[in-house]
């Protein structure tokens, strides 16, 4: 069954089996503004948790986005390179970045489910 | 877009409006701005592009300059910038510089000739120190007001005139750069044809308590939609314009910028100006370094302060960098050395540690539509 996790820097990740898919959250997306390129990492890139892996440009400014989990990448979304605007419109659908095998699943602990990032996002007014 | 400000935020006449039309507001040169709208900045940008959009710039400053008896005010700040003041007819409008003894920039403004005075409008986050800079080095000959708590709307956009012209049917046919003092909603203003979009459109300056009832009826017509800081920015790039703190500061001469368009040629011969010297020097030598154009291939997008770079020795910086709405492609400008600054050379700019191929290229990105008559 899949599960959402959430960070405070407003990725999601849903994992299924030891894959988990990457994504900026609608808050996210609607503080960034139109989106215009995304820098996706390559595929077979190891990535530590935390660590600045893809760049979201909106037409205000660069934002990096950090890996939720350590892992692997073994996928990337490409169709983000001629249709960024799938970032705004669809944030947790068609707008996913890039997939992570996930080396340590125990690194999914520290992140928040929906209701904590519903409560952390309610908090930052 | 957004600055560290020290004190509580100023706000413009149009605080309430900003609030009520849903703007996000952001800290800009020590005042609460709109950056965008509901809307978006792509909207917006391309609103102002086919349509008409209206941009509080109240943040600016206001300066009203009038000779005292016996001496002349476009003469006097004539020693200050190096633009032909003293040749404005009455009703013209000219863009210059406050310059430094270095031939550097201070500030970028607009000066008109308004008949018996002149008006000069200059960057929000420069009014301070330019007005004591006006007020140290004219007040012998002029009276230095200040009219910081006045409103300025720019209406921008090709149906800016169709749209101005039913409040006040004289503004169709005033020509690029011209102004004139009307009568709005029963107030007084002065409605100058300029903008920062490289399109069509007017500045209007307005009495501080009237500019919220003249920007309601302005966006009481169907053409026009409020726009923001952040597509007032994406709309000055395409045109090639500079903005100040970014493209030009006290570390570039008015040549290396190449504005020398602006520089009048009696005043390139004979200076009086700060830093006429270093100007004059570099308009015979020239200068070391020029502003260029930069078009990236991919969709990268280079910003300020990414090196430019030819086989990997570093020849310049960019200065500001976006996205065109208009191109759908990423743009930028920023300064080279002069002998890497032909157009067609090829360059990489270096983003986030990576290299994207990048042609110098002429500016405008987006053809500048004027109204000339």
């Amino acid at each position: 069954m899949a599960e959402t996790k959430y960070t405070e820097e407003h990725e999601w990740i849903r994992v299924e089996g030891d894959v988990g898919t990457i994504g900026i959250t609608q808050y996210a997306q609607e503080q960034l503004g139109d989106v215009v390129f995304v820098d996706v990492p390559v595929a077979g890139r190891t990535v530590a948790k935390g660590e600045a892996c893809a760049v979201v440009e909106s037409v205000k400014a660069a934002s990096d986005i950090y890996a939720p989990v350590g892992g692997e990448v073994v996928e990337s979304n490409a169709a983000l390179a001629d249709t960024p605007g799938d970032v705004n419109a669809e944030p947790t659908g068609k707008g996913w970045f890039f997939k992570l095998k996930l080396s340590d699943k125990g690194e999914l602990a520290g992140l928040m489910d929906e209701a904590a990032y519903e409560a952390f996002v309610k908090s930052l007014g | 877009m957004t600055e560290p400000t020290a004190g509580p935020l100023k706000r413009t006449p149009l605080y309430d409006l900003h609030r009520e039309l849903g703007a996000r507001l952001v800290p800009f040169a020590g005042y609460e701005m709109p950056v965008q709208y509901p809307t978006g900045i792509l909207v917006e940008h391309n609103h102002t592009r086919t349509a008409c959009g209206l941009f509080d710039v109240s943040h600016m400053g206001q300066v009203r300059l009038t000779a005292k008896p016996g001496q002349n005010a476009a003469k006097a700040m004539e020693t200050l910038v190096p633009g032909d003041i003293a040749g404005l007819q009455p009703g013209q409008q000219r863009y210059t510089q406050f310059t430094n003894d270095a031939g550097g920039i201070l500030d970028d403004l607009m000066v008109t000739n308004a008949g018996d005075h002149l008006l000069v409008v200059v960057n929000a986050a420069c009014k301070d120190a330019d007005l004591a800079h006006m007020q140290k080095h004219l007040s012998e000959t002029c009276e230095v007001e200040p009219m910081f708590s006045r409103g300025l709307l720019a209406l921008q956009g090709p149906q800016a005139s169709a749209v101005l012209s039913r409040l006040v049917p004289q503004v169709a046919t005033m020509k690029f750069m011209t102004g004139a003092y009307v009568v709005i909603d029963g107030a007084r203003c002065y409605v100058t044809r300029s903008g920062y979009t490289g399109g069509d459109g007017y500045e209007i300056s307005t009495p501080a308590e009237q500019t919220d009832a003249i920007a309601r009826t302005l966006l009481g017509h169907p053409e026009v939609k409020p726009i923001g800081l952040g597509a007032r920015d994406s709309l000055r790039l395409e045109a090639g314009l500079c903005l100040y703190g970014h493209d030009i500061d006290t570390t570039t001469t008015p040549v290396e910028a190449v504005l020398l368009w602006s520089i009048g040629k009696e005043r390139r011969v004979q200076g009086g100006f700060p830093g006429a010297a270093v100007v004059q020097k570099q308009i015979a030598e020239g200068s070391t370094r020029k502003r260029v154009g930069l078009l990236p291939e991919g969709k990268a997008i280079a910003r300020e302060g990414a090196e430019i770079v030819i086989d990997g020795k570093t020849v310049g910086i960019v200065t500001s960098g976006g996205f065109s709405p208009t191109l759908g492609r990423a743009i930028a400008m920023g300064y080279v050395e002069r002998s890497q600054s032909a157009n067609g050379t090829k360059v990489d700019l270096m983003v986030r540690g990576k290299p994207v191929p990048a042609e110098i290229v002429p500016m405008p990105f987006v053809k500048h539509t004027y109204y000339r008559g």
